[in-house]
Order: structure tokens, then sequence, then C-alpha cells
């Protein structure tokens, strides 16, 4: 019963982080229908720059918001100086819908080997005050720690603060609005190329939050981020890619399941397990859980 | 549209073929060991551009076909004790077969979720083998095709045979897919790709057609993939990694993802890269980091660049004979 | 304030879709463009709005070209194209549809006045403000990107086909709509439109194209009096 209850919260923090993955990659598929493929390799650099101002200022609390930042702007960057581009040169031709899928494999390998190049291939540690020890309740330590506390914390915020914006604000119209009809948007005064950045930006922090929350909890090297690659975007397929919801219960189902796997059968079928469970689902309901309208809808 | 018969095509590719063969005498081993992964990586990026450049379908995850024929064939050699070249036809059998079940769960998806499922697969598939003691876990499987013929001379060295036979199977792989794509079935995917909803209306079995270019992609992928075991001398699941799979798909854009011919291409440009940059990165003085990110650095931005200022490939007209001449 | 169009020239791919088009709207005119099926008049509205690029010749608002320019910012200048089919966002609500004509707007105040107005003009909208648009009736939905339309405060309103799939009584309501908002506001209007009686019925003017030139214009009294243009373009 006690293994049950500690898988659940080893599979709840992992599903934080993945939600938060899966949440910028909706993000991006919503407001430009593409699938960045480079969600990961932004967060991994994000991470880094995060890192730096850790470093520098010996707070952790303070380098988040520049991780945060520095999310954003990575984020913004890879839209308007290649994406955007590339959909405009790309568009009516029979290239068009593969065209983004390289691209941001592009960015996703640039971004890691930046990494690299200039801070090496070896681990760092980004360290943060929490403890990625495990609660202690009576004599057991639970698989839980203040860092994990702090990781599901973090993704319920930033989900929220996404869901209000979305609901509450102009802003969140528009991006809305842009996402689904953006000829009808623009009649309507919507600057959708502004809104579509700004939502590349919204999806950068949400990496970034995802990047610098889990980082601390193992090591921060180029390819530390690499199950999140995977992960993130196995989540928001399964979570239908149309909604935010199903952003965040892809992932945390995968994380759940993960976690499940991972303590009764092994460590090793990690990676084949995502595969199998985003066999399952797809077969089961082609669109995702949540998603809309049939399989061709992409 | 120029069209050879496939007689010609064919003499004229022996004819290069024995060119390379006859000058890969007179270059290092070195260069016997590159010319051999240039020829296995345009055999893979020959079933991207099938499968991609052709049929529209979009697969991460062609490093995990090669991976099912390279373990096939390795297994095939080990415990059945088949000779190699047979144990290859099993490795492409093997990527078939598996193509073919993806193919069929593929047929359903579109977009994203046929790159995410193949996405999985990629990291899936390969990690398999750590779970499984015949599949030899992590070390992997040794595999070795023995010495070159004795009737090559001693002089023969054992890379410049695995060049030989990366050739001689790379031609008979161009010939074939060649023939293939001008017949209806070329054009049938070449339909497809261009719009799927006008194909199915005019008569075109999509599902059928798709199905089949995954099979037969996958099928390429694991002729490839026993190759690429022959060079390596092993299996194992790090020889299949993510990366593979990328770098396949960014061979086959870098020439233009439905140009044949520009699959020799491609893979001559992924194999110069790594060459390249270390070269230049020795030259500025160069420390471990420069080495080891450098060529994923180019690659990248030549990935990015093509995409953006090229997307339908760059011109190539010295590969008329083996492209297309209309895009 | 006028609308003016000289030897417009737009290329759809290879075909001329507008061919040496030039005419002259006044404000607070509502002309309509008359054509059959393919004639060119949505390619001219899309044009005029900045959805499509313009070959060559002039094309002017309020004596400042509107060539070359994005449709976001076109709206700010008061012209404002309700597109043809509906143009409602169905995944959005009716409220949501609504906001969004004053998504770029400041003036508070002034939104919250025109939404009062255009939600006294078509009341049905008022009742289903909660619902999805895509619950709504063709001519509901018709209502819905007019009043969104409206809430921009146009100054030259752009209507493609309104009636389109509408029943007649529906059609009538709307085009009834239309002359008041005009009349009460002002508003400079171009309708394109297939239904030719009940455009002419309250236009000031028309204009024929046929593949994209323009066949005739005068006032809808005269058009609708000649025999030739009725039975070539009226039926009857």
């Amino acid at each position: 019963m006690q293994i049950f209850f500690n898988t659940i919260l080893v599979g709840l923090s992992s599903g934080a982080i993945y939600a938060l993955m899966s949440l910028a990659i909706v993000l991006v598929w919503r407001s430009t229908r593409v699938v960045n493929f480079a969600a990961a390799g932004q967060a991994i650099l994000s991470t880094y720059i995060g890192y730096e101002a850790m470093t520098r200022m010996h707070n952790y609390w303070l380098s988040l918001p520049v991780a945060i930042l520095a999310g954003a702007l990575i984020s913004a960057l890879v839209e308007a100086i290649i994406m955007r581009p590339l959909a405009k040169r790309t568009k009516g031709t029979p290239v068009e819908s593969i065209a983004p899928v390289i691209a941001t494999l592009g960015v996703l390998g640039g971004i890691r080997s930046l990494a690299g190049l200039i801070w090496g291939n070896t681990f760092l540690q980004y360290t943060s005050p929490l403890s990625s020890k495990g609660y202690m309740i009576g004599h057991t330590t639970i698989p839980f720690s203040p860092q994990n506390a702090a990781i599901v914390v973090g993704a319920a915020v930033v989900l929220l603060l996404f869901a209000a914006l979305f609901k509450f604000t102009r802003l969140g119209l528009a991006l809305r609005a842009a996402s689904f009809q953006p000829e009808i948007s623009r009649l309507s005064g919507v600057r959708v190329d502004r809104v579509r950045t700004i939502g590349w930006a919204f999806a950068g922090a949400a990496g970034a939050v995802a990047g610098a929350l889990v980082t601390p909890t193992t090591y921060l090297s180029p390819n530390s981020l690499d199950l999140l690659l995977v992960s993130g975007f196995v989540a928001a397929v399964i979570g239908g890619l149309e909604s935010l919801i199903g952003a965040v219960v892809g992932g945390v189902v995968l994380g759940v399941g993960f976690a499940f796997i991972l303590q009764y059968i092994g460590t090793s079928v990690t990676f084949s397990a995502a595969f199998i469970i985003l066999i399952i689902v797809l077969l089961i309901r082609p669109q995702g859980i949540f998603g809309k309208g049939s399989s061709r809808e992409a | 549209m120029k069209h050879k018969s496939p007689v010609i095509r064919l003499l004229l590719l022996i004819l290069i073929g024995a060119a390379l063969i006859i000058g890969s005498g007179y270059v290092d081993q070195l260069r016997s060991y590159q010319g051999a992964q240039v020829a296995i990586f345009a055999i893979a990026i020959s079933s991207i551009v099938l499968l991609t450049g052709y049929s529209g379908q979009i697969s991460l995850g062609h490093g995990a076909l090669m991976a099912v024929g390279g373990y096939a064939a390795v297994l095939c050699q080990s415990h059945l004790h088949i000779p190699y070249p047979f144990a290859f036809l099993i490795g492409a059998l093997a990527g078939g077969v598996a193509g073919f079940l993806l193919g069929i769960a593929a047929a359903r998806l579109r977009g994203p979720y046929l790159a995410g499922t193949t996405l999985a697969l990629a990291v899936g598939l390969p990690s398999l083998a750590n779970q499984f003691h015949i599949l030899g876990g992590e070390q992997g499987l040794l595999f070795d095709v023995g010495n070159p013929p004795a009737s090559l001379g001693s002089d023969f060295t054992q890379y410049r045979w695995f060049f030989v036979v990366a050739v001689i199977a790379a031609i008979l792989v161009f010939w074939l897919l060649r023939n293939l794509l001008s017949t209806r079935y070329g054009r049938r995917w070449r339909a497809l790709r261009a719009n799927p909803t006008a194909a199915a209306l005019s008569g075109i079995n999509v599902a059928q057609a798709k199905v089949l270019a995954f099979t037969l992609s996958s099928t390429v992928a694991g002729l490839a993939g026993s190759l690429f075991a022959m060079l390596l001398g092993l299996v194992a699941p790090l020889a299949f990694t993510l990366t593979l799979s990328f770098t396949l798909v960014t061979g086959a854009v870098l020439a233009g993802v439905s140009n044949l011919g520009g699959s020799i291409v491609g893979a001559v440009v992924l194999v110069a890269i790594p060459e390249l940059s270390n070269t230049a990165a020795t030259h500025f003085g160069g420390s471990d980091k420069v080495t080891a990110n450098l060529p994923g650095v180019i690659t990248s931005v030549l990935l990015i660049a093509t995409v953006l200022f090229v997307p339908n490939g760059p011109k190539l007209p010295r590969m008329k004979f083996l492209a297309r001449t209309r895009q | 304030m006028t609308l003016i169009i000289e030897k417009l020239h737009v290329q759809h791919g290879a075909i001329t879709a507008i061919d040496d088009l030039s005419f002259t709207i006044n404000q607070g005119e509502l002309v309509t463009i008359i054509g059959s099926n393919g004639a060119g008049k949505t390619t001219l509205l899309r044009a005029l709005s900045g959805l499509l690029p313009v070959a060559g010749g002039r094309a002017e608002w309020k004596d400042k070209s509107i060539l070359g320019e994005r449709p976001e910012d076109l709206v700010r200048r008061g012209i404002v194209h309700v597109s043809e089919g509906k143009a409602v966002i169905p995944e959005l609500s009716v409220a949501e549809n609504l906001e969004l004509g004053g998504i770029w707007r400041k003036d508070k105040r002034d939104i919250a006045a025109a939404t009062a107005e255009v939600l006294e003009l078509f009341p049905r909208l008022g009742e289903r403000m909660k619902q999805g648009a895509d619950t709504l009736s063709g001519g509901e939905r018709q209502m819905l990107a007019i009043g969104r339309a409206m809430i921009a405060r146009p100054e030259l309103l752009l209507l493609d086909e309104p009636s389109l799939g509408l029943a007649p009584l529906i059609i009538d309501q709307i085009f009834a709509a239309v002359d008041a908002l005009r009349h009460r506001l002002g508003l400079t209007v171009v309708l394109v439109e297939q239904n030719a009686m009940s455009a002419l019925s309250i236009a000031d003017r028309g204009i024929i194209i046929n593949l994209g030139q323009l066949v005739i214009s005068g006032t809808s009294a005269d058009l609708l009096n000649d025999p030739a243009l009725r039975s070539a373009y009226l039926g009857y």
C-alpha cells in the first residue's frame, strides 16, 4: 500500500513536469498549428541561463524569473526569425507541413549543441534551497521532496495563470481567435502575427519553468531534458493537442503511468513504455483523449 | 520528364559503382570506411525520400527501423548461421514487417500524431533490447561478417570490402526505387502527398498506398540497418539513437526531400560535416567542448538554412539522371 | 471621405481576377456590386481589405492609399470587411465573437455602447450570448458577423454576400438592418451580392462586374429599369 501511494507521488511530480512541457507544445500548436520539437531544447537553454543567474546571484528564487524570461525570449525569437518566414515561404508548396517539423528539429539540435559548446557536456548542478530528499513521515522517507512539492505547485500555478489568461483577458481571446480562425481575426483587427509570437513566448516560459524546477533534482547537461522531449510530446498527443486541460491530463497520465511501470516492471522499459502508452491511446482515440474531430484534422 | 529505360539506368549505375570500387583501391582505410558510411546513409535516406518525399508521411523513427533490420540480421547469423548476404535480406524483410505493422497504425494518423508516434518509436524500440537477454542487452550483439573473399587478394582490406558491399547494395536499392517511383505507384504516392482528399476522390486507395509506402520504406531502412551493423561490427541500443532518426530526416531534406538522387548528396554532407568541423575545430584550437558540439551546430544551421531558403531542395543538375527532372 | 478605385488589377495565379476596374464611392453611399459567380466580386473585397495582393492600379480611402496594408491595420483605419460564409468563429461564444469586434479598441465605454446598439438591432443575439457560435442558425450567424463588424465602428463597411444561404424573410431583416445602420451612422457600404433584387432595393447605386471587368454602373433605379440588365442579371 505504501508502495502504491509512493508511486502515485512520484508520478505526480514527474507528471507535473510533463504537463508543463505538454502545455508548451499545445500552446504552440494552438497558436500556429506547428509542433515545436525544439521545446525541450529551448527549455534546457533557458535552464542554463537560469543556472548562470543562480551562480552569480546565489539565489535560486531570483534565477527563476531570469530563466522564465529567457525562455520566453528565446521562443519568441525562434518564432519571429525562423518559423514565421518559413510559413510565408512554404505556404501552398508541397513541403508546407513538413518544413516546420524539420525547422524545429534543426533548432532543437542547434540549441543542444550550442549549449554543449558554451557550457560543455559535463554535468553541472543547479542548486536549489529546497531539498531533493524526500519528506519524512514518521520513520519512513517518501519519494516526494520539497523540490517535488515546488514542482507540483509551480505547475499548478502556471496552469491556473494560463487558464485565467485565456478565459478572462483580451490577449487570451486574441490568442484563441487567432488560433481558430486567423483570417477572421485579422479582419477584426487582431494583430495575428504578433499574437502568435506571444503564444510562442508563453510556451517558452512554460518550458523554462519545467526546466528550472526539475533540474535541481538531477543534473544539468545539454541532454538532461531529453526524456522531456519525447514525454512532453507524447503527453500532448495523448491529451489531444487541442486543449490546455488535455495537455495537463496527458502529462499526469503519462507521469503516473511511467511511475507505475518503473515501480512494478523496471527502469529499462521507460522509453518503450512511452511508446506503448501512446500507441494504446491513439489506437483507441486517434485524436487523443480530448482531441476534437477526426484524426485528419491535423 | 525524361524517361530512361530501366536497363540503361542499371548500366549507368553499374558503371558508377565500378568506378567507385576501383577508385576505392587508391584511398586509405578511413576513406573506405567513410565511403561505406555514405553508401549506407544514402540507402537509409532514400527510404525517407520514398516515405516523406513521395507518400508525404513523416517518420522520426527510421533509426528504430534500421535497428530492427540490424538486430534481425545479426540474430540470423549468430543463431541460425545464415551467411551474411542472406542475413541482410532477412534484415530488410524484418524491417518491412515492422514497417507494415507501423504503417497500419500510421495510416490513421496525420501530421503531428504520426510524428509523435514515430518519435516515441525511435526511443522506445531500441531500448527494448535492454530488456531481453537474447538481444544482448546494453552491450548488444557482435556482428562479424568475416574477411573479404580470398579471391580478391590479401591486400583487400575489410573496410574496402564493406565499401564494396555497401555500394553494390546501394546500386541495387537505387535502381529498384527509381523504377518503382516511375510506375503508377510513384504517381499515386505523389498524388497522395499533394492532396490526400483529391487523391481519395480520384479513386486511389489512400490507406493502402500509405501502408505500402511505409512497408517498402521500412524494408529499405531494415537493409540499411543490417549494413550499418556490418560496418559497426555490432548492434546495440546506443547505435540507434533518436539522433540517428533525426539525421536521416536531415539528410533527406538537405538535398530535396523528394529527390532520390539527392540521397547521395545528403549522405555525403552528413558524413562530411563531422569530418570538416573536426578539422575546423582543431584549426581554431578547440577544446573538447568545441569538437564534440561543433558538428551539431553546423548541421543544425545547415538544416535550418536549407529548409528556410531552399525548402524544395537545392537544384542539383548533375543528379538529373537519377533524380526527377521536375519536382 | 471617398473610396476611389482606379484601374485596379488583381491576379489569381495565372488568372486575371480583376481587370482595369475603376469606380468611386462617396461617403454615406450604399453601393452594391452585382455579378454572377466567379465575376470577381469576392476577390475585389478581399483585395480592398488587404487579404489579397494587388498587382496594379490605385485604391484610396480618405485620400490615402489602402494598397499593401495588412487587414488588421486597415481595420484601424475604419475599413471593416465581413467576409463571405458567415464569418464567425464557431469555437467561441456569441459574446466572445462580439468582444472580438472591439478587441483592438481602447475606449471601453464606447465599446459597451456599440455592443448595446448591436444587441438592440439584433435582439436574437442578446438571447444567446453565452452560447457557442456554432449553435446559431445561418441568419443569426450573419447577424453576429455584422454585429461584430459594427462594434469596430467602421467608416467603410465591406459586406460579402450576406444573403447567401438565408431564407427570404431573414434576408429582408438583415438588409433592413444594414440600411438602418448606414442611415443612422453615415456609414459607407460596399455590398457584394448575387441577390441583385434585394441589394438594389436598399442601394443607392449598383455596379455590375463580369470576369473582373466593369460592365455598367448606375443608380439602382436605372439598373432596375433597364430591361437588358434585368434579363441578364435580375432574371426577368
